[in-house]
């Protein structure tokens, strides 16, 4: 069992929690995620690890409540235990000098980017910071994203903070203002990632993306999470999560992750019934 | 004393089974195993060989003779005792096991037709002891002060695991998923291989004293050498299985519908998506399912699939019948419950609708050449004769191969030329000292019994290098 130390709600839909997962806090570098099962009944899902703190034995995740099991975790407070974290998993970010590097991330893409940027920070690079949210609330990171960047940019869809827009607006004023970038890292949903990565395609910019398909067990074994990637396929929970922007072939993934999207509605209802008291306040 | 038989009697008793109309509407146990009467009718057969011939084709050494005269004696749970001497795992292996390649193909009844059927009452005994209550520890040796890992729960590392234990070392099995017994419980479904007997065999272990920790990627979570520099392991059994999926390099395998048999088996095994939306994994299978593959797995996941509501589930296999690498217990039972072969048939494409479901595959029918490098005649694709079938799902089982993490996080842990480690055949040995490796992981995709027979091997050498420090 894996105990919750700490809790924060952003917003009602987007949660924070500090877990005791010694083994993972001790192991994990930028980039790499963690599965995790509520309960004897629950189903395995990756969540990106954004923070730890080995001394303590801890990890930070942030999470959007999109669907059952996202939103019954919302519902755990500290003190309540998960019964399954495993990881670190995937291949940790490759970090290095590149020079100028712009981070961008895109709603709950945001917590992942950040340790990916701190050692972009760390090692020594000039960070502009692009963060995208649809309105102002659901806006996260924003503190420890200034603390870390050079520049930071904010957009928000429906204009309530920052330069109403996309992340993709903001990405092309800075291409075209003549900023010399030598590395794009991109989070966010997958038809963000795309649209970035065409936005660079004229610049040839190398833009790293990370993926956020769906997974089983998260160690190579299923291949639920296969994605082609120029003209492999790859799985993102062992060759990724992250790969080379240009390659990854975002329609299939996109198409990929709505696989269960009736049962997915369909366990979310059903929890909705049980548990009306977890959704009042949402929407 | 059980008195001498004079005849040969080539009755074989069968064992009663769910029938095929009912059982592919549950998950329950398929075989319903022998009533006390029957296992003694079935014991009554054996000759008792004084060199028997049975022991040889048992690679976790069980002591056939004795255990089935204990039976014909009435004494089951002496007899289930007998057969945990040598091997921990008896209700598993009992169910699934090739018994008609090992113990029962060298059986002297064999030439007449007849083998003593050694797995139904390996099965019987070790329920028996079980229901009545009844299972008991053995002796077990002195605190040695030396501690061993073993890495993966599968059948290998469970029986390293208790063999060691019992020899008086301190073992902690490591599991990357969050329940012990590996293959045994995310891949051979609930109606061959009920769960709680996996439990029930886990149970046992760890009243020896074995720790599990389970939610630990070994190469990952933690590293080989970490284990032993920095958690004080004297030794390491590797038992990692083959997990990786293998598919097929044809057009369509990413379409929404195509699933890798260890996929689909592990929605329905470990994460009981049969129980959606009671349990929160969901799985679907459409009204026709089309599984690519001969053997065991293939005939898991065809068999699953109707139970799942397909209301058409086929096998879709290159060579012929006489080929198919699966049991031919299995493949009756999938036929009797309506799956659908379809011999000298290979897919070419997975052909997708507009919103990227399967709708089809496409096919191409096969001959057979000259036999290949496995002795089976090749299947050769004959020209033009591609078809396509419509289906919903399709399922990949066509073979695993090695998982590359742990060799690639371990320096000096050398692997041959696919992957596997390399690893001495009776020791279990690898390049790396102190490391020992056996099942799947070595010799690529095989048998729960092959596993155990290796995990015994290890145990054996294992105790050896602790005692002595010898490599």
């Amino acid at each position: 069992m894996f105990k919750i130390v700490k809790k924060r709600d952003w917003h009602p839909l987007i949660c924070e929690m500090w877990i005791e997962a010694p083994r993972v806090a001790k192991k994990h570098r930028p980039g790499q995620f963690v599965i995790l099962r509520l309960h004897e009944k629950g189903e395995r899902i990756p969540l990106t690890v954004v923070d730890k703190n080995p001394e303590e034995g801890t990890i930070r995740i942030i999470f959007q409540k999109v669907g059952k099991t996202t939103f019954e975790l919302g519902s755990y407070n500290p003190g309540d235990s998960i019964a399954d974290v495993v990881g670190p998993l995937g291949q940790p970010t490759h970090i290095e000098k590149f020079g100028t590097v712009v981070g961008i991330g895109g709603g709950v893409g945001i917590a992942p980017l950040y340790p990916i940027l701190k050692g972009m920070k760390e090692a020594g690079n000039k960070l502009i910071t692009i963060l995208g949210a649809r309105t102002k609330d659901l806006l996260i990171l924003e503190d420890e994203m200034r603390a870390i960047s050079d520049e930071v940019i904010i957009t928000t869809d429906d204009g309530s903070y920052g330069k109403k827009g996309f992340v993709t607006d903001a990405l092309k004023e800075l291409l075209e203002s003549g900023t010399k970038i030598d590395q794009v890292v991109a989070i966010g949903p997958a038809i963000m990632m795309k649209f970035v990565v065409k936005t660079l395609e004229p610049y040839k910019i190398p833009c790293i993306v990370s993926l956020n398909a769906m997974m089983l067990d998260g160690t190579g074994m299923c291949g639920v999470c296969r994605v082609t990637v120029g003209d492999e396929v790859k799985f993102v929970c062992v060759d990724g999560p992250e790969f080379d922007g240009y390659k990854v072939n975002f329609d299939e993934l996109m198409s990929r992750l709505t696989i269960y999207s009736e049962e997915e509605k369909i366990a979310l209802e059903r929890f909705k019934k049980a548990h009306p008291e977890i959704f009042a306040g949402v929407e | 004393m059980a008195e001498k038989k004079k005849g040969l009697n080539l009755n074989r008793v069968e064992m009663p089974r769910q029938d095929p109309k009912e059982r592919i509407k549950n998950f329950n146990e398929v075989a319903l195993g022998y009533t006390e009467e029957m296992a003694i009718a079935e014991a009554e057969r054996c000759l008792l060989c004084k060199k028997p011939l049975c022991v040889t084709g048992c690679p976790a050494e069980v002591k056939i003779p004795e255990f089935i005269a204990l039976i014909r004696e009435r004494k089951f749970v002496e007899a289930a005792r007998k057969i945990k001497e040598t091997n921990a795992l008896p209700a598993i292996c009992g169910r699934v096991c090739p018994q008609e390649e090992q113990c029962e193909e060298k059986c002297v009844l064999a030439k007449k037709g007849a083998p003593i059927a050694i797995g139904r009452l390996e099965r019987f005994v070790a329920d028996y002891e079980a229901k009545v209550g009844a299972i008991e520890k053995p002796q077990i040796a002195p605190k040695t002060g030396k501690k061993v890992a073993v890495v993966g729960s599968g059948p290998a590392g469970l029986t390293v695991a208790a063999d060691l234990a019992v020899k008086g070392h301190e073992v902690v099995v490591f599991e990357a998923l969050h329940k012990p017994g590996g293959v045994l419980v995310y891949g051979i479904p609930e109606f061959r291989l009920p769960k709680v007997i996996v439990e029930r065999e886990v149970e046992y272990i760890k009243s020896l004293g074995v720790k599990f920790e389970c939610d630990v990627v070994v190469g990952r979570t933690v590293t080989i050498d970490q284990l032993m520099e920095e958690e004080g392991f004297d030794a390491v059994f590797i038992g990692v299985g083959a997990g990786a999926p293998i598919f097929m390099g044809i057009p369509g395998e990413t379409l929404k519908g195509v699933y890798s048999a260890n996929e689909f088996l592990t929605r329905n095994n470990l994460m009981k998506a049969y129980l959606f939306p009671e349990y929160d994994t969901p799985i679907k299978v459409g009204k026709k399912a089309a599984v690519v593959g001969g053997g065991n797995v293939a005939m898991d996941a065809v068999r699953t699939a109707l139970r799942l509501g397909a209301e058409e589930a086929h096998i879709i296999y290159r060579r012929t019948r006489k080929e198919m690498p699966a049991r031919a217990e299995e493949i009756e039972n999938a036929e009797a419950e309506g799956v659908i072969f379809n011999f000298l048939v290979n897919p070419v494409e997975i052909i997708g609708d507009e919103n990227g479901w399967v709708k089809a595959i496409k096919c191409i029918r096969m001959q057979l050449g000259e036999p290949d490098a496995s002795g089976r005649r090749r299947p050769i694709p004959i020209p033009g004769s591609e078809f396509i079938m419509e289906v919903d799902t399709v399922i990949i089982a066509i073979g695993t191969q090695a998982n590359p993490v742990v060799p690639k996080t371990t320096p000096g842990l050398e692997t041959n030329k696919w992957g596997y480690i390399i690893a001495d055949e009776e020791t279990c040995k690898t390049t790396k000292k102190g490391v020992f490796a056996g099942g799947d992981i070595i010799r690529g995709a095989a048998t729960v019994i092959l596993a155990v027979g290796d995990g015994k091997k290890a145990a054996r050498a294992i105790d050896h290098y602790l005692r002595t420090g010898e490599w």
